[in-house]
Parts: structure tokens; sequence; C-alpha cells
């Protein structure tokens, strides 16, 4: 019954996405300000009838009704209750559900808390937003229902991919779906604009905490999958430019290079068409990244069960609203006025640098991404592009863009006066040289690219500071009054500095983890003696341990460095017997200084009874990636906190930008 | 030039559009390609064995001697796919009756090593293609992947991309099947 219920819901909300994709805009068109007003009850009955929808699901899921196909592909009645609630995303079906579901809270949260928007924009905006609802909600309901049922039941269902079924990952596609489809309502908000054919700073103010809100979402996400693959695959990476990783870090770039570009647009009115067009690939890049994970299109380690008829809807989806979007923009853009003048040295400029590296860093992990495609499609060749070219092409873009970005927050609008701020950049410049000496010296082995990034991040996390503590006057004035100007300067130029000083901090783990890492690889029994990065690791042996729906074999190694105990790491190798296969569980030892990482698997060679595969790492400053990742998101919360989202809400003081993420 | 700039983005959507469309096409397989080597003879080649580990390397005497059929596989400790695949071979090699033989491309004998020492060597025999000759020779187009060849030393089938879905593990044990009957 419950499942019915959550498929009624689903259709009744494909029926009022329709009504709210029509009416809304032909009364903006009509000038029929009832029908505009439609758009607001319209949006948050869909958003609750997909809430409905998903409920019913979940349900489904948390009392294991096996009578439902997509509960029996992916759960177990042994599966613990966290893991149960999580399956409901982690299929096909059930993360398109989710999908939809963020893109109506989205729409509602507009239709809602946005309350100084103008009517017809917000009208517009609201009836796009519903164009996209259609398109999946029809998607969903067509090609890929949650609750198709199977009769008759099985009596267990086949458990959730075991690597899946982590606190972590569980929490993942949530985070990485807010900052998806959060960037939709930016798309929407660019599509309205173009429709009703004005953008004006006031558009790009109420786009901004859309923006950052998906933003902070996004990084979040990304951070948390890569976490995840970090301790959960045991090889001890961060980052393996993988396509499905690929196609979640192009929009964070481009959706990176729209905050900033929209700063501009809000600020001195220039980049108009610009930032509609940065809004409008962002999202763009979204769906892409849903076709190409849905389709099977590439090959990649992580994809979902592969339809080509679901591709097929998904790329028409596709060719409607990109294509849709592009022709449009195509028409409007050249009719926008250019906005304000500025001399190249200025925040303008530096921001225009910003954009700039930013959309070709994206234009490069795009091609490398569908180059296998292109070359496939014309010349019939397959390979697959991996690591060198990306690590090759990206970060000679990314190193200048982070020189740039030391400098840029000092730069004042229109004209900048450059040698004054080398001027007040002298003694950073002269730190950063140093360190660069140090560092050199210090680590004579690795790459010198790895020298020179840790040098420029040094640079830019200085820059900041010295920025920063110029702006409160830090040491010039007394104390107290530094305090005051601290609570005084806006809450989004602490927000800046915070995300500024995340990203270096991020490069640091970036260089550190992959320049100077150790690794041994190496069968072990017990007795057997490492020795890595100045620790002596002693492996005595494995115990078996049962868990709920597993069991494991956990490695003991005993860490000591000079002769001390320092610590016993234990690796799990654990078996799955329902869903018939095994995952790691890496050990990991984390120190400011660097992860001591282990991960054991069961020697796949017959003659190699008794003995482990063990992989140990020494990761120097790896934590320090998650650090910034948390420094960049707190950076983006502390940005949307800033009054200047908040005012010209005379009605209602709602703190317009906090609330989509309160949902998280 | 700024008409043909504001044109820009829905060309280049439109291209990949394109590309996306041929690539849903339902008979293209991202991991089937035809080879002009199918029906042919193993391709001349003679490759050292992986310093480090020991073992035989690989060369086209190792073929056509009665014995088969043969999977070779051609894999590379830089290449994430393969190892996913490793695993799945790894248990066809102890539940099927074949013989597993390798090519590590352009890889180096230490990384090969070390990968081998991890994940286990499920390889009977492995030959170490470091400048990517004999991948040449087998007309590759990328790793991982796997051709298998019948005990007169022809190639019969060729696969590309990883062996981890079923739907690939079932259409290599049925070409494995028919190389096998062929002999008898």
């Amino acid at each position: 019954m419950i499942p019915e219920i959550g498929q009624f819901a689903l259709t009744l909300a494909l029926m009022t996405a329709v009504v709210q994709g029509i009416l809304p805009i032909w009364g903006a068109a009509r000038n029929n300000a009832v029908w505009m007003r439609s758009a607001t009850p319209s949006a948050a009955l869909q958003c609750i009838l997909i809430a409905i929808a998903f409920g019913a699901l979940m349900r489904s899921f948390v009392v294991s009704d096996f009578t439902v196909v997509n509960v029996v592909e992916n759960s177990n009645s042994l599966k613990p209750m966290l893991f149960k609630v999580a399956g409901t995303w982690g299929s096909h079906e059930g993360s398109l559900l989710l999908w939809t579901l963020i893109l109506a809270v989205f729409g509602a949260a507009v239709a809602l808390l946005g309350q100084n928007i103008p009517t017809s924009l917000k009208a517009r905006t609201l009836s796009v937003q519903a164009w996209i609802s259609t398109g999946f909600l029809s998607f969903m309901l067509f090609t890929s229902n949650p609750f198709d049922r199977i009769f008759p039941a099985p009596l267990d269902g086949n458990d959730l991919n075991p690597l899946l079924q982590d606190v972590g990952l569980a929490m993942h596609p949530p985070l990485l779906y807010i900052g998806y489809v959060g960037f939709s309502i930016v798309f929407s908000f660019a599509v309205a604009a173009l429709i009703e054919g004005r953008v004006d700073p006031a558009w790009a103010r109420w786009v901004r905490p859309w923006t950052l809100a998906a933003w902070v979402a996004l990084t979040g996400g990304i951070a948390l999958g890569s976490w995840w693959a970090y301790y959960e695959l045991g090889w001890g990476g961060w980052w393996f430019w993988d396509p499905v990783e690929n196609v979640s870090f192009m929009p964070w770039l481009l959706g990176t290079a729209l905050l900033h570009s929209a700063v501009v647009t809000e600020k001195r009115g220039a980049f108009k068409s610009w930032t509609i067009l940065l809004a409008i690939l962002t999202f763009s890049l979204s769906l892409l990244g849903t076709f190409i994970v849905r389709s099977g299109l590439l090959t990649s380690v992580h994809a979902f069960a592969v339809d080509p008829e679901r591709g097929a809807y998904i790329l028409g989806l596709l060719v409607l609203s990109i294509g849709g979007s592009l022709t449009l923009y195509a028409i409007r853009a050249p009719k926008m006025d250019p906005g304000g003048l500025f001399a190249p040295v200025s925040r303008e400029g530096g921001l225009l640098i910003n954009n700039l590296l930013l959309a070709l860093a994206t234009a490069t992990v795009l091609f490398g991404t569908l180059y296998p495609l292109f070359l496939e499609a014309i010349t019939g060749d397959k390979i697959s592009v991996g690591p060198p070219f990306f690590n090759a092409s990206f970060i000679p873009i990314m190193l200048p863009l982070v020189i740039v970005m030391g400098v840029g927050p000092f730069l004042s609008w229109k004209r900048a006066d450059l040698p004054g701020v080398f001027d007040r950049l002298k003694w950073v410049i002269v730190i950063t040289l140093i360190s660069l000496l140090v560092v050199w010296y210090m680590q004579t082995k690795g790459p010198a690219l790895a020298v020179l990034a840790m040098a420029i991040a040094v640079w830019l996390l200085l820059a900041t500071l010295r920025e920063w503590s110029l702006r409160i006057k830090l040491g010039q004035v007394s104390f107290s009054e530094s305090r005051d100007r601290l609570r005084r300067v806006p809450r989004s130029s602490h927000g800046m500095t915070l995300a500024h000083a995340g990203l270096a901090v991020c490069i640091f783990g970036f260089v550190g983890s992959s320049a100077w890492k150790s690794e041994e690889v190496l069968f072990v029994e017990p007795g057997t003696q490492i020795e890595i990065a100045g620790f002596d690791v002693t492996f005595e042996g494995t115990e078996r341990v049962q868990g709920p729906n597993y069991v494991a074999a956990v490695g003991v190694l005993r860490v000591m460095r000079n002769g001390r105990d320092v610590t016993v790491l234990r690796p799990e190798r654990r078996t799955y017997p329902v869903a018939q296969s095994q995952t790691t569980e890496a050990a990991i030892r984390s120190t400011p200084a660097g992860d001591l990482y282990a991960s054991i698997t069961e020697p796949a060679n017959e003659d190699a009874t008794g003995k482990w595969t063990l992989r140990i790492l020494y990761e120097p400053l790896v934590g320090l990636v998650w650090l910034g990742s948390l420094m960049l998101v707190l950076g983006g919360l502390t940005s949307l906190t800033d009054r200047r989202l908040r005012v010209g809400s005379p009605k209602r003081k709602i703190p317009v930008a906090t609330a989509p993420i309160a949902g998280e | 030039m700024k008409r043909f700039l504001i044109f820009l983005p829905l060309c280049v959507a439109i291209v990949i559009g394109l590309a996306g469309w041929w690539g849903l096409n339902p008979d293209r397989d991202p991991n089937s390609i035809p080879s002009a080597l199918i029906g042919q003879p193993v391709p001349a080649f003679d490759l050292p064995a992986i310093e480090g580990i020991g073992g035989l390397g690989l060369s086209t005497q190792d073929f056509g001697d009665g014995s088969g059929p043969i999977l070779v596989n051609v894999f590379a400790s830089w290449c994430v796919p393969c190892r996913a695949e490793h695993a799945v071979l790894t248990r066809m090699v102890r539940e099927d009756n074949f013989a597993l033989l390798g090519i590590n491309y352009k890889d180096k004998p230490e990384a090969a090593a070390a990968w081998l020492t991890e994940l286990g060597n499920p390889y009977g025999r492995i030959g170490s293609d470091e400048t990517g000759r004999a991948g040449v020779e087998w007309g590759i187009s990328g790793v991982p992947e796997t051709f298998v060849v019948d005990a007169n030393g022809i190639i019969v089938f060729r696969f590309v991309g990883p062996i981890t879905s079923d739907a690939a593990l079932a259409t290599l044990r049925k070409a494995l099947a028919q190389a096998g009957a062929d002999k008898s």
C-alpha cells in the first residue's frame, strides 16, 4: 500500500510540475499577477509530494519490504539501520528520487524564502525550475520507477554493495546532490533573466546565496567522497581522475568561477553576459555528469547499472535544457550592455584572470574526460585518459591561478595600484622565497614542481593572512580597535579569507601526500617487520571478528618509533556473504605531520596461504586535504551569513541564505 | 568575432551531444572492437620476464603447442580498471580450465612487481613490454585488453576494457569454451 502511495504522489508531483511550468511564466508574459503568484503554492506542493514519495521509499527500505524490486536489489534484512536508510539513495532509481527531491526543495525554498525577488522574475524562475522537474519526474516514472513490485517476494534482499556501506558514503550522495542540483536554481534564475531580458546587480545579489549554498554542499560532497575513497578503497589515494570524479569536479570549478564573476556583476554591473553563461554551463555540467554516470558512456570504476534506453532519455533532456538555454543565450546575450569599465590592473581584472583560468581548467578536465569518446567516434581507437594527462595539464593552469589569488584581494575596483600592493606584500614575498629554499633543502627527492607548488601555497596562505590583518589593522592600532574592526568587516570578507586560506592548506596536503609519500607493498607473515618513514612496524597476525552482516579478518600491526610503542593499527578485510563481495577497511593513524596508512588483502596466489598482502603508506600532510576542504566549506558558510545577502528584505527578517543548507 | 563567441558554447554542446548520441548506440559495446588479428596466428614478439619477480617471459613460441585455450591479458600497474579486473581474472584462473598469460604494457618493472606482490600473480607467464612494441604487434588500443588464443596459436577473440561486469565475463567464458571445443 505505502509504495503505491509513493507512486501516486510522484505522479501528482509530475502534474503539479507541468502546471508550475506553464502557468506562472505565461502569467509573467501576460502580466497576470494571480497566475504568477501560483508559482509559490505549486512549488511548495510539488516539494511536499516528492517528499511523500521519498518517505514512502525510505519506509520500504526501513521495514525491508521485499515486495519492492528496488529494496530486494539494494537491501538486506541484516543490514544496520543507518545503511537501510542510506540504501534509499544507493540505487539508480532511489538516487534519482533524491535528485528530484532536492530539485523541488530548492524550488520551494526560493518560492517561500525569496520574498524580495520581483514577482515576474520569481514566476519565470520557478517555471524554469519546474521544466527541469518535469523532465526528471517523467524520466523516473517512465524508465526507472523506484516503486516497481515483485511477486512472489523473495525471502531476503541482495544487500547493498558493501563498498557503499559506510557512513562517509551514506552522506556523500545527499551532499553532492545538494551541490549538483543546487546549481539548478541558479540555472533557472539565469534562464529567467534571459527570457526577461534584464540582468542587473540586484539579480546577481538574489542569485548569490543560492550559488554559494550549492557550492558549499558540492565542496563538502566532493571532500567526503574523496575521504571515503581514501580509507575505504584501500589504495591510499584520494583522487584518481576517474570520469565520475571529474564530472563532479567540473561543476565545482565552474561554480567557483561563477561565485567570483557574480561578485563583479553585483558590485560593478560588469561581466553580466559571462555570469549568465557560467550559470548555465555550471548546471549543464551537472547534468552532463548525471548523464555520463547513468548511461555507461565511459568506462569508470564506479557506475550505475547501465541501460541505453535511460541514457537516450537523459540525453534528450540534456538537448532540451542545455541546447535550449544556450540558444536563448546566443539570441539574448548580445543585447546586454557590457557594464562598468575597468583598467587591466584592478579587482575586476584579477577576477577576470580567475575566471579565465578556472574556465580553462574546466575545459581541460572536460576534454580529458570526453577525449576517449571523441577519439572512438572519429577513429575507432579506444584509450583511457589517466592521471598523467590531468596532472600535466591541470596543475600548470592552477598554479598561476593560486599566485594571482594571493594578490587579487589587495586590488581595488576599477584601477589598482600594483606597486603599492607589492609594497604591502614585500615581507610575504621574502618569506615565500625563504620557504622555497627551505623546502628545496629539506626535500631533494621528489619533483621540482612539488617544491614550487609548496612555495606557492605558502605565498597564498601568507598573502591571505596579510590581507586579513591589514583589513582589521592588526598591530597598527590598539588591539581592542582591531577587535572592533573584526566585527565590522563584512562576513563575506572573513569567508573569503577562510576559503582562500583553506585552499592553501589543501595544496599543502595535495603536494605533500602525492609528491613525498612512502609506500611499501609486501607479503607478510606473523612476525614480519617493516620499516617505513621512521616507523618500525611488526605484523603480529590476524584475528577474526564477526560483524552484523560480514565477517572480518583484522590484521594487528604494532607500530614503534625509536623503540617506543606508538600505536597498534588494525586494518580489516571484510567479507559480506550475502552480497558475495569483500571490502577493505584501512587502518589509519593520523597526525598533523602525516598519516600512517595500512590495508591488508588476502593474496590471490594459492601458494601463499597464511600470508597476507600488506600495503603500508606514509602520506605526509594528507590530513590537510580535508582540513583545507573543511575551511573551504566553513568559509562558504561564513560568507552565507553576510548581512549583504539578507538586506532588501524589509518585510521579513528571514536569512534567505542559511535556509537551503539547514536541511543538511 | 563576438557573434561567433556567443555561439561557441552552443556549438561545443552540440558536438558533445552528437558524440553522446553516437555513444549510446545500442550496437556499440564500449568493450568490444573487431580486431584485424582475429583468425590470425599470434604475432611475432619476444618479451623478457618482469625483473624482480622471477617467473618466465613470454614469446610467440609459447603459443600453438596444442595446449589451450590460452587467455592473454594486457595489463599495467598504472591502469585503474586493471585493478578491478585483476580479482576477476584471479578467480577465473582458479575456477575455469585455461592458461592465463600476461603482457605487462609500458610499465616499470619495479611498479609491476609491487602491483603483483600486492594483488597476487595469477599469470602463468608474463612478458614485460616496457617499450610497448609488443602491444603494437598485438594491435592493442589501450589497457586492459584480453585475447583468447586457441590450441593452434590462432587468436579467436579480443576483448577491450576490463572484464568486470557479468556480461563481459559471460562473453569471455563463451569464447574460451569455443576455443577449447575446437581443439578436441
